[in-house]
């Protein structure tokens, strides 16, 4: 069977390489330029800090665990420098690849790992609790560190009093920053970030939900590199303004009829962070004209959802486009503490059942035609509950395939037998491999 | 019609041939590090006792490990789908299917027609395959066939921990060293594969008629061991290990017909 459906390169894509390796370059030299660095979790409000400046440069410690995770030679050498150190091997293995660096000191993307000011982090799962005090034990009791509780459960738990707990530590969290940095804080540009990471947000949903067409615009692996950068950088104007120009390149893609893989007949999600050095697996998809349209984890991480008046999942409305107007850094904290814990990925470290729906809804309306989970050693928080998941997929009739790996610890992933896998799905789906 | 089906298997290649859907020759040769020479010596060896040239086959799958390399082969199918095939000709009542190869094991839930509805494939571990019982015997100076009669003589249950090859083979070491007796340490090997093997066809459900199929189903203690734990009896067919070349010849013959 030939190719059904146009494709074409992404037009951004080189733009979109060109943001996460300045990221990456602007933390490392951010002391050149009189900037400060932090470092924290993706899941980190990092809009909090804008306001100390447009010169304070982040490092989010997941997406750099990917990066490393990508480099097969050098993530085994920091997990053995890890295991050297005496730390078990059954730990986050972002985490491992975090404090590997700084073991070897070196960065991923050339030269020293760099020393951070401070630590701005949250609290989501136990790793995150205790990945930066490490780096601490590591690189220096004397990083200043701030960590915000957020284990407030379920949004639709949430109340005024849960509310009032996480806004009050980030109302400590910014007298902690002047103290700590000596700067005095800008609540305009916290304001102007808060409206940044909303915009975001929203419209990294939109471009996911354009992926409900077929033939679909994006396929997962390409929609990796550009979900990352909402990991980064969230709240920066460069990822909101890049996110629009996507969008719109996207809606073009629809428009067009272009498609990510050109022989689709075949549609299935995945979940979790994926096993970062064997991408293959994706383009291995292709064979059979499968596309993974996306996941929970690819859409529900970064891009922030609302049900809208046909029931089915769209983008949350920002701030702004609600009329909402932010005066004030109470409001601002407000805004971005609510919004925030309404993330979808958030929902289901509290009950596993609130994935599983999440889940049933993409793949009714994303049009899928099974599921392949991925039962990820190298992350507690998002692997607990996935048989519980599997279980309900199937039982509302979705075929899943199920393998097991790490997205960063390769030593953990067999890439043969999950290709053999792979092939045994597709034969019961009934797709055979295009041989043209 | 004369059909071949050949399951290029990690430790041997299965040839067999179906004439008007009757198996009238079987092969098997050791794999080796050649797959390919030794696949095509199966297919040589079971032409011969068959009486054909290869020019009288009208279609042949390959499946198995290394059904890539079985060149001449016109198809391939996995080793889930061919087992669905050949239980469901073998065994219309069974719904379950669990394979027990030298690396891998499977559980396999299967439609009333042979359709595939669900699979378990044991993960980066050797504790739920072949492999892991030849290694255990090595461990206590036994030949492989000897390990089911001496299972069943077994007079006391004795618990064995580890989930893995490696760790197991230690652990058969301290048994020794303990004096348990060797009809309670196979039949300790067999419990702890079985549990394993049942865990893992759990997770897809178990669903009666259950069939047992992959060159372990023909060691009887394990037998023993997987019925006890999973509270059933278990449908092995005459030659167990020939499974995943017959459903492949079954689907020799859906190709030759032009399905």
């Amino acid at each position: 069977m030939g190719a059904k459906y146009k494709t074409e390169p992404l037009k951004c894509w080189d733009k979109a390489k060109e943001i996460r390796l300045n990221y990456y370059k602007n933390f490392a030299t951010a002391h050149e330029k009189g900037g400060l660095r932090w470092a924290g979790g993706a899941w980190s409000f990092d809009a909090i800090p804008a306001g100390l400046g447009d010169d304070v440069y982040p490092l989010t410690g997941e997406p750099y665990g990917a990066a490393v995770a990508f480099n097969k030679d050098f993530a085994l050498k920091c997990h053995e420098a890890v295991e050297k150190a005496g730390y078990a091997r059954d730990l986050c293995s972002y985490m491992r690849n975090y404090w590997g660096s700084i073991l070897l000191n070196k960065y991923v993307f050339g030269g020293e790992f760099p020393k951070p000011d401070f630590i701005w982090q949250d609290h989501i799962c136990c790793s995150h609790a205790k990945w930066y005090q490490v780096v601490r034990d590591l690189e220096g009791k004397d990083i200043p560190m701030h960590c915000i509780d957020v284990s407030v459960g379920p949004y639709e738990e949430l109340t005024d009093n849960k509310l009032d707990y996480v806004v009050g530590q980030m109302h400590d969290g910014i007298e902690w920053l002047e103290a700590v940095t000596g700067r005095k804080y800008d609540d305009e540009k916290l304001i102007r970030a808060v409206h940044d990471h909303c915009r975001s947000e929203s419209i990294w949903a939109e471009v996911c939900a354009l992926n409900k067409t077929v033939p679909a615009p994006l396929d997962e692996k390409t929609m990796y590199s550009l979900y990352v950068h909402g990991t980064l950088n969230k709240s920066s104007k460069i990822v909101a303004d890049f996110y629009e120009e996507l969008r719109d390149e996207v809606r073009d893609r629809v428009k067009r009829g272009i498609a990510a893989v050109a022989n689709e007949r075949c549609r299935v999600m995945s979940d979790t962070q994926p096993p970062w050095a064997f991408l293959s697996v994706f383009r291995y998809l292709e064979k059979y004209g499968c596309v993974s349209v996306g996941s929970l984890y690819t859409f529900g991480l970064i891009g922030m959802w609302e049900i809208k008046e046909d029931g089915s999942w769209g983008p949350r409305k920002t701030p702004q486009e609600e009329g909402i107007e932010i005066k004030d850094r109470d409001k601002a904290l407000r805004i971005l503490a609510s919004w925030e814990l309404n993330k979808p990925e958030w929902q289901h470290f509290y009950f596993p059942q609130l994935k599983s729906e999440m889940m049933i809804r993409i793949a009714k309306e994303w049009k899928l035609d099974g599921v392949l989970l991925h039962y990820n050693r190298g992350c507690e928080g998002l692997s607990l509950g996935i048989a519980e998941n599997r279980l309900a997929l199937k039982e509302a009739g979705f075929p899943v395939m199920s393998f097991e790996g790490n997205m960063g610890d390769e030593r953990e992933f067999d890439e043969a037998q999950t290709m053999t896998r792979i092939d045994a799905f597709m034969e019961s789906l009934d797709f055979e491999k295009d041989v043209s | 019609m004369n059909v071949a089906g050949i399951d290029c298997g990690a430790k041997n290649v299965k040839a067999l041939i179906l004439e008007e859907g009757k198996i009238i020759a079987k092969s098997s040769v050791f794999s080796g590090f050649d797959q390919k020479a030794a696949a095509k010596e199966a297919l040589d060896l079971v032409l011969k006792d068959a009486g054909l040239k290869k020019e009288d086959l009208s279609h042949i799958t390959a499946t198995g490990a290394g059904k890539e390399e079985v060149s001449f082969s016109q198809g391939t199918i996995t080793e889930v789908g061919a087992n669905a095939k050949a239980i469901n000709f073998l065994f219309p009542s069974a719904r379950t299917v669990i394979d027990i190869g030298a690396e891998e094991g499977r559980a396999i839930k299967i439609s009333e027609k042979g359709k595939v509805v669900d699979f378990a494939i044991n993960e980066k571990c050797a504790a739920g395959a072949g492999t892991f019982t030849e290694t255990m015997a090595r461990a206590l100076e036994i030949k492989l066939e000897e390990m089911g009669a001496l299972s069943l003589k077994s007079q006391k249950a004795v618990p064995m921990n580890a989930q893995c090859a490696v760790f197991a083979e230690s652990e058969v070491v301290s048994l020794i060293h303990t004096k348990h007796t060797k009809e309670d340490i196979v039949r300790a090997v067999h419990d702890a594969i079985a549990d394993r093997i049942a865990s893992m066809a759990r997770k897809i459900g178990i669903e009666k008629d259950v069939a047992l199929v992959g060159g372990v189903a023909r060691n009887i203690g394990f037998v023993d061991s997987l019925k006890r734990d999973l509270e059933l009896d278990l449908l092995i067919p005459e030659d167990p290990e020939f499974s995943c070349a017959l459903g492949a010849a079954y689907a020799a013959v859906e190709k030759a017909k032009g399905g």
